[in-house]
């Protein structure tokens, strides 16, 4: 036993030491424990939410656009869609196949997802199906335990219920093209449409509002486990626009079937009630993205459907300028209002021959007022020629012809009104008094789009002032300022003298547009007409027999003009139409601003506030 | 009817190792068992955090084992103690035995062969072997006086003890078990008396032999010695555990994220968080306040069974008690190690709270032995 005591030491005293041992290794793990929980605590909590939160942007819903009276242009429409994210559905192809169970999906669908998802990244969702009714949607949801990486979402479309007639107008949304990218995270959502052609490129930033966030708790694999905030962002702002929806309807299905323009403006606020181009397209068709073979249409189409012809039209704006050469024909002082000018028919210049409308024996001497009733060419051939072309322009100038407006909508063009020095500088050759000629009646050279011509016409009515047009109304509930209208430096009294002239013209015995006429007391309207040649017309053609506007093929028709406004007594609205090969100003054009013009007097849309409609 | 119980069980214990079922009983350590019971209540609420607030699949089935294990360390401590003597190497040899048959026959789990099929229940042979390793160390010492085990041959034997299995299991592979025998083995080496000097060249003699290891070590077994030497290097891969088990447990901070509210286990981020990462997840949701606590119990459940070994009269039960305390703290410390990312990443189980059934038997009829050791701690052994 005496050797079982000594065993029973040693046990004893190194069993305590092996205690000592593991209390010191105890010690470690606490310190590495306090090291790990204590002091570096806070970066690993840090590495921890990075690995389980997620911030996932919630794309604000797009502001509406309205018309004056808050009538919907652009609305937001719920969209029920189902996106994959191809990282999670592992195999796609076995994914969508199982997809087509609950919902169709069309072969060139499937490819363009398979297109997409070699493409893009593969964490990044990519849109398998838009539009669908709630029973798919609803389908989708349940069968998603068998379909990894499908995830039902709500989404939203752009709608457009006043459809063609306000495509130019309002524009369109279509996906964020690589251009656009500018490192703002939420133009790289999957679906995120940004405002590519009018007011909705125009107020784009406006109406797109500011993007939410939501931050989620991921797991693993992951999937959303649960919501941890939410931060909604803000919708986007409305525009309310200046326009009368239910004009420019009105003027659309007046002018129906044809390649024309009509706009109407407010000759005191310059607010823009009509901005009208036909025909239009359907905006909504470029929310998804066209077809190649619908868009092939649209370029094709002879009636140039994509162009907003009142903006971006550059047309001679014929007869209608005639008010420009007569004004700068008395502001130069080469006329009085009652010198007589001449009209045989024609004028030679040199071997030159420049007809009137009114062939042999022409109209006799007029004075200016019954030269614009009658729309005498060789009174203002004889005035331009007279008066020069840098004077005319000043004149043209001043009426808001030869510049941009600057209305911020794409496509718009400044038009031109021709100098000496633009001649000399763009073609390098003189100017020539053939030139006066055509420009004094608005051909040749000279070019204006609808909108100058209506913001002609408005500067005309109101005596002289710079109104300047107007689009935006409100945005976001904030009324736009009304920019000042100034007085141009225009003698009244000669103003005067243009103005009874565009009311002969409508209303005189001999006015071009005498069977426009508004009998309604209080009512009446004076205006202009205009046909504008679109080519030059061949010495054959000359020296024969004229061909009349309908016998010739439709291309080579005049384009018809009206610009005008109303009421004669106290102004307020000014109309500016265009027909492309109309064939005359006094047929084609004259009687649509006229019906314009009424029911814009009937509604009189500056006098109503929102919320009066209906007229 | 006054009793010197503390009397009659001395004397009766002195004359023969024979003890009653009361005396045994009497002898019983209960606060032993109500740690050991604390531990595995631990381990059943983190399961049942593991399951998100649900007793299946894991705490419920964890509670079964223990009950298992529990009438393992009854029957085990109560069972009369030269049993033990008697067949310590028979017991052994069984093992060896197994882990043989678990070569040839066993099934693959995780990549490892570990396990042996016997119909209705899998074992592990390796868990057997550490509880039989320690009973014929403890058997061999036992016989061995001090002059005798100074005398380097007599060290022979029970180096083949440890070595044979320590080689076999980590063939299978798993090194953790390995490691756990070769570091137990040792300490019992210790205890017996064995000369300090001895230990150094052993030491000395395996750091020799380590680049010949090196080779022999399986791809994915150098793989997680290196990561762990550098964990982020490859954090996609195999440093994945480690950083996420550090990520999750520092997150935890002091006082932790709460009970089930630990977001990494939770979400996924931690792997095994049910088994060999299981001190994460509970170290995530407690806190070191918490990691702590569990490993002041443990060290309450070691110091105590330190505490019984000391008053063992005879060498073969003071050894396996300290040899069943030793294994404890080598799963623990390597474990609790692991996860912290100071030891490499090796599959060895938290005792008592990971889930799993081999592990939890072979300590519970490991700390039975340890109880019945003192239960007949004045049994005559001879020598």
């Amino acid at each position: 036993m005496r050797h079982d005591a000594t065993r029973q030491t040693v046990f004893t005293r190194r069993a305590a030491m092996l205690m000592g041992g593991q209390a010191a290794l105890f010690g470690v793990l606490i310190g590495r424990m306090y090291y790990l929980q204590v002091v570096e605590s806070d970066q690993y909590a840090v590495l921890a939410d990075e690995n389980r939160i997620q911030i996932r942007l919630l794309p604000p819903v797009r502001g509406r656009i309205v018309d004056r009276f808050g009538e919907e242009l652009a609305n937001s429409k719920q969209n029920l869609r189902v996106l994959m994210i191809p990282e999670a559905a592992g195999n796609v192809e076995r994914v969508l196949a199982a997809l087509r169970r609950a919902i169709p999906i069309a072969e060139h669908d499937e490819r363009r997802i398979l297109r997409e998802v070699r493409r893009k990244r593969k964490f990044l969702p990519v849109t398998v199906a838009e539009n669908l009714s709630w029973e798919q949607f609803a389908a989708v949801n349940l069968h998603s335990p068998d379909l990894p990486g499908v995830q039902p979402d709500i989404g939203e479309t752009r709608g457009y219920p006043m459809g063609e007639a306000f495509a130019h107008l309002i524009g369109y949304v279509a996906p964020v093209a690589e251009a656009d990218l500018t490192g703002e995270p939420l133009l790289e959502l999957p679906g995120f449409r940004i405002g590519k052609n009018g007011v909705e490129r125009l107020q784009d930033i406006a109406l797109r509002g500011k993007a939410g966030s939501s931050r989620v708790e991921v797991n693993a694999l992951g999937r959303t486990i649960r919501e941890l905030s939410r931060d909604d962002g803000q919708r986007g702002a409305d525009v309310a626009l200046t326009v009368d929806a239910t004009l420019q309807r009105f003027a659309a299905e007046r002018l129906d079937g044809e390649s024309a323009s009509a706009v109407v403006m407010d000759v005191h606020t310059g607010d823009l009630l009509t901005l009208l181009s036909v025909p239009g397209y359907d905006p909504a068709a470029f929310n998804t993205g066209l077809t190649q073979r619908a868009w092939q249409e649209l370029v094709s189409n002879p009636l140039a459907p994509l162009v907003s012809k009142s903006i971006a039209g550059q047309y001679p704006p014929g007869s209608t300028f005639k008010m420009m050469t007569a004004l700068a024909g008395l502001d130069a002082g080469v006329v009085t209002p009652d010198t007589r000018l001449p009209c045989t028919g024609s004028i030679e210049l040199g071997p030159i021959e420049f007809h009137c409308w009114k062939r042999k024996p022409g109209h006799g001497a007029l004075r200016m007022a019954e030269a614009l009733e009658q729309s005498c060419d060789c009174y203002f051939y004889e005035l331009a020629r007279r008066v020069g072309p840098d004077r005319i322009a000043a004149i043209c100038h001043k009426f808001g012809l030869g510049h941009s407006h600057q209305l911020g909508l794409p496509g718009e063009r400044p038009g031109l009104i021709p100098t000496r020095q633009w001649k000399q500088t763009a073609q390098g050759q003189p100017w020539t008094p053939g030139d006066s000629f055509n420009a004094g009646i608005g051909q040749g050279f000279v070019l204006s789009t609808p909108l100058q011509l209506c913001v002609m016409a408005a500067r005309i009515a109101n005596g002289g002032l710079a109104v300047r047009p107007r689009l935006l109304l409100d945005i976001g509930g904030e009324a736009m300022a009304l920019p000042p209208a100034p007085a141009l430096g225009v003698n009244p009294a000669q103003l005067k003298i243009v103005q009874d002239g565009m009311f002969r013209v409508v209303n005189g015995d001999f006015g071009t547009a005498k069977r426009s006429r508004i009998a309604q007391a209080g009512w009446a309207f004076a205006g202009k007409t205009g046909s504008s040649q679109v080519r030059r017309i061949s010495k054959q053609e000359r020296t024969g027999r004229m061909r009349k506007n309908e016998e010739k093929p439709w291309i080579e028709r005049d384009h018809a003009l009206f610009v005008g406004y109303a009421p004669y007594e106290a102004p307020r609205y000014a109309v500016a139409v265009l027909v492309e090969h109309g064939g005359s100003g006094s047929g084609a054009a004259a009687p649509v601003a006229r019906d314009i013009m009424m029911e814009c007097l009937k509604r009189d849309p500056s006098r109503r506030g929102p919320g009066e409609r209906s007229a | 009817m006054a009793l010197d119980l503390g009397r009659v069980r001395r004397s009766l214990s002195t004359r023969d190792g024979d003890l009653t079922f009361g005396q045994r009983i009497l002898g019983f350590r209960w606060l032993m068992l109500l740690l050991l019971a604390a531990l595995v209540a631990i381990g059943v609420a983190t399961l049942y955090s593991a399951g998100r607030g649900s007793f299946s699949p894991w705490a419920d089935r964890q509670l079964l084992r223990f009950g298992v294990g529990l009438t393992a360390l009854v029957v085990v401590a109560l069972t009369d103690f030269r049993i033990w003597l008697r067949f310590a190497y028979a017991i052994y040899g069984v093992g060896l035995l197994l882990l043989v048959a678990v070569e040839t026959i066993g099934t693959t789990a995780m990549g490892a062969q570990r396990w042996l099929d016997l119909g209705p229940v899998n074992i592990q042979p390796s868990e057997l072997m550490k509880i039989a390793m320690v009973l014929a160390l403890a058997r061999y010492f036992h016989g061995l006086t001090l002059e005798a085990v100074a005398r380097p041959h007599y060290l022979i034997p029970p180096l083949l003890m440890v070595f044979a299995p320590a080689i076999l299991v980590m063939k299978q592979p798993d090194l953790g078990t390995a490691l756990t025998l070769v570091l137990g083995g040792g300490a019992m080496f210790y205890l017996a008396g064995v000369r300090m000097w001895k230990f150094a060249l052993v030491i000395a003699g395996a750091l020799a032999a380590m680049p010949f290891l090196w080779e022999r070590l399986r791809d994915y077994q150098k793989r997680r010695i290196l990561m762990f030497l550098n964990p982020e290097s490859d954090p996609l891969g195999a440093g994945y555990h480690i950083i996420q088990s550090k990520i999750a447990l520092g997150s935890g901070g002091i006082f932790g994220k709460g009970f089930m509210q630990g977001t990494q286990s939770h979400l996924n981020f931690l792997p095994e968080k049910q088994t060999d990462f299981i001190f994460t997840m509970l170290a995530e949701e407690w806190g070191m306040v918490g990691g702590v606590f569990l490993l002041l119990l443990y060290a309450a459940v070691l110091g105590y069974g330190f505490a019984l070994a000391v008053r063992i009269r005879h060498q073969f039960g003071r050894l396996v008690a300290m040899g069943i305390v030793n294994i404890m703290f080598i799963y623990v410390f390597v474990n609790i190690g692991m996860v912290m990312g100071v030891l490499p990443v090796v599959g060895i189980p938290l005792p008592l709270i990971s889930y799993g059934g081999s592990a939890m038997l072979t300590l519970m009829a490991g700390f039975g032995l340890l109880i019945g050791a003192y239960i007949h701690r004045e049994a005559p052994l001879g020598t």
